[in-house]
């Protein structure tokens, strides 16, 4: 019982994290109609920008320059490596975000060096409940993944410019019609993606306190699965693919037989949900017009 | 003064040429309307106007204002405004979603309230449906959605592109005579439509577009009458 309960609450705090990377791939693509995949590296970046400031000793200090040094580097990259590809073949963009992902991953390894660092945020603790011992950093993380939810659900839902998101995603050129500046609107875009990472680099630093070059790779293409699993292009599917991603890796994790095949698991519920389902859970299918 | 003149307007996709330098105006209080066969240009020659497709040379000005470069999303405020062929309405919006999409660029609440009443009496059946998703709607309550959201942001020109496409007999009649009520209320129009009898009756001037050329013009009755175009577009 004890194990099930603190498997389970590990779970959906790594879900979290992963359905706060997901949401970034997940809007960008809706908007944008492109794969970020230097998506993960953005919180890598924040990792580092954490680890820099905490020299000043001050978590919330860190957290705050991490969420905007990542905001502004989003938006520098969408404006320098993408905006002028907008309208070129999704081929050409994919190959620049991956070139984006090795260039950030090369500075960020000739500046810091290839050895990771330790970087202690802030120790939470634990608590007893219900007889388990659960980490408070991952009910901070439950807590706050509900929060952001919540706040994005209800911003794109009940906000102008939530609405106008939506406006672009399905037709860029009836958006364009009606005034709305979409190039401004994938800035936003890219701006929240980017915040998110920063959260989500944060609460993974608390889970594995370590920072290296390559930290952003394996929770980018784990939040990335979860984006496809979910339906790319849907809020609620990112968020219930990231949870279940979660879920599944730390149930998988806990059983002594399977635990060293998690990931081969976790990319395999990939595949079968492309096959069964290629839409994923909560995606829609486009009518294709001609 | 001309409310839009366009002048030599050329576009190409890659190397092929859509519009060879084409020339016409809209004079403020006309229903000017563009007809042509599939393929003559018409809707490369209504979004090239206001910029979602690029123009490789010609001048565009609206009010007096040079347009050429404007971007697409500057254009409305100015008081131009685009139902796009196809309808192209917000499928996943609902039908009152639509319509605040419609008045993006206007920022008195009190103004968009008035203009949401005008739309509701004008179009009951939409007032009856504002909370329904879009795209659930049928074919011509869509088209009616598509010209209120274009009519939110109170255009000087509304462009049609291709109103009657895939809607019932009776519904044309319908989108033409509510073309007509607006143009009675002093709205400009420029239409592009391939049912050519419904289009020049109705309007002021008309082109004739043939494969990225004007190659006649005149008022509607002219057009109506001339050979060419009862040959090629009337069934004459």
């Amino acid at each position: 019982m004890e194990v099930i309960l603190s498997t389970l609450i590990n779970g959906l705090s790594l879900g979290g994290i992963y359905a706060m990377i997901a949401l970034g791939y997940t809007m960008v693509y809706g908007i944008a109609k492109m794969l970020n995949f230097a998506h993960g590296d953005i919180i890598m970046v924040g990792g580092y920008v954490i680890f820099v400031v905490m020299a000043t000793g001050n978590p919330l200090l860190a957290v705050a320059v991490a969420v905007i040094a990542c905001v502004i580097l989003g938006i520098t990259i969408e404006r320098v490596a993408y905006r002028p590809l907008r309208g070129a073949s999704p081929l050409a963009v994919l190959i620049t975000a991956i070139g984006v992902s090795y260039l950030l991953q090369s500075l960020a390894q000739i500046i810091f060096g290839s050895a990771p660092k330790m970087v202690t945020v802030y120790e939470f603790g634990s608590v007893q409940f219900l007889g388990a011992t659960v980490q408070v950093a991952s009910l901070v993380t439950m807590a706050v993944t509900v929060v952001v939810m919540a706040v994005l659900t209800l911003f794109v839902k009940y906000t102008r410019l939530g609405r106008a998101m939506i406006a672009v995603s399905e037709d860029r050129d009836a958006a364009q019609l009606m005034g709305i500046n979409v190039n401004a609107i994938i800035t936003i875009t890219f701006a929240i993606g980017s915040s998110l990472a920063a959260l989500a680099g944060l609460f993974y630093l608390m889970k594995a306190p370590n920072v290296s070059f390559t930290m952003g790779a394996m929770p980018g293409i784990k939040a990335f699965t979860a984006a496809v699993i979910g339906g790319i292009g849907s809020i609620p599917g990112a968020m219930l693919g990231g949870i279940l991603l979660g879920v599944v890796e730390s149930i998988s994790y806990k059983i002594t037989a399977i635990a060293p095949y998690t990931d081969a698991i976790e990319f395999s519920i990939l595949i079968i949900i492309l096959l069964v389902r290629p839409t994923g859970f909560l995606g829609k299918k486009r009518r294709e017009k001609v | 003064m001309a409310l839009l003149e366009v002048n030599n307007l050329e576009v190409y996709y890659g190397v092929i040429c859509a519009l060879k330098g084409i020339s016409f105006h809209v004079n403020e209080g006309e229903i000017v309307s563009l007809i042509g066969a599939n393929g003559a240009g018409k809707t490369t020659m209504m979004q090239s106007t206001v910029g979602i497709i690029p123009k490789r040379g010609g001048q565009v000005l609206f009010d007096g204002q040079d347009i050429t470069k404007t971007p697409c999303h500057k254009i409305v405020k100015l008081g131009m405004t685009q139902v796009p062929e196809g309808r192209r309405i917000f499928q996943e919006l609902t039908v009152y979603e639509n319509l605040m999409m419609g008045a993006y660029t206007m920022k008195d609440q009190q103004e968009f309230k008035t203009e949401l009443d005008k739309i509701y009496d004008l179009f009951p059946r939409l007032a009856e449906r504002r909370k329904q998703i879009a795209g659930t709607l049928s074919g011509g309550e869509q088209q009616m959605l598509a010209m209120s959201r274009a009519l939110m942001s109170k255009p000087k020109l509304l462009m049609l592109d291709e109103p009657s496409m895939g809607l019932a007999p009776i519904l044309v009649d319908q989108i033409f005579s509510i073309i007509k009520e607006l143009h009675a209320a002093g709205t400009t129009i420029l239409l592009v439509e391939q049912n050519a009898s419904k289009a020049l009756e109705i309007s002021d001037r008309a082109y004739v577009l043939e494969t990225g050329n004007i190659t006649l013009s005149g008022t509607g009755a002219e057009l109506m009458n001339s050979p060419e175009v009862q040959k090629a577009y009337l069934g004459g």
